[in-house]
């Protein structure tokens, strides 16, 4: 299956790109795409600590098994306001 | 009128909510404005840039106004955020809710701000005269 996935403010930095479009085995769970992740960018492999997930625009647990056509976001900590 | 939840790239007036909260039977509307701070940390900022999830920031938004809903005798709701380049003393967030009554507007308002810092998918960037980060 297919997901995107989007990267935005520090991450993005770190990518060099907003969004990625990332191919897993049936069964992948969020943790299993940030590892896929960070093997492309180690860069935001040190940052994971920090970091917060969406699927489909909310947030969800490392455990949360994904689907074809999800949209996963990457979210370093928020600074709105 | 209808609860307003909106992520905008022009310029936000402190009263652009008014409006928009009011109905009769309310006796109180309060209004929270974040606006640019010259300075953070000890270093001078020159400007700020905003980035937003935008789909996700907008739900994130709504969800704050019902969670207000649940919570108090509020009447309605409103939360602007800008995003884009913003310069000092510009407002980069507003909040207007209304209620009948004046305290659960001011607690509403209260929680909606704190609320947005902890869970909309919003992101500002500093520069400074020698550098820029995300904070």
């Amino acid at each position: 299956m297919t997901v995107t996935v989007l990267y935005f403010a520090s991450i993005r930095d770190l990518t060099g790109r907003a969004s990625d479009e990332v191919e897993l085995s049936e069964g992948a769970a969020l943790s299993d795409l940030l590892k896929e992740v960070t093997s492309r960018y180690p860069k935001v492999g040190a940052m994971v600590a920090s970091l917060m997930m969406s699927v489909n625009e909310d947030y969800a647990e490392p455990s949360t098994v994904l689907s074809e056509g999800d949209e996963v976001a990457l979210i370093p900590p928020v600074s709105g306001g | 009128m209808a609860d307003v939840y909106q992520i905008v790239e022009g310029v936000i007036g402190p009263g652009d909510l008014h409006d928009a909260v009011r109905a009769d039977g309310d006796g109180a509307i309060t209004t929270f404005a974040g606006v640019v701070r010259n300075a953070s940390l000890g270093r001078q900022t020159e400007y700020l840039v905003y980035e937003a999830y935008r789909p996700m920031a907008l739900k994130k938004m709504q969800e704050i106004g019902k969670e207000i809903a649940e919570r108090w005798e509020v009447d309605q709701t409103g939360i602007l955020h800008r995003i884009g380049r913003l310069e000092i003393g510009e407002i980069s967030v507003l909040i207007a809710v209304s209620s009948p009554h004046r305290k659960a507007s001011l607690e509403a308002c209260h929680y909606a701000i704190d609320r947005l810092k902890e869970t909309v998918p919003i992101w500002k960037k500093e520069i400074w005269a020698d550098g820029e980060a995300w904070r």
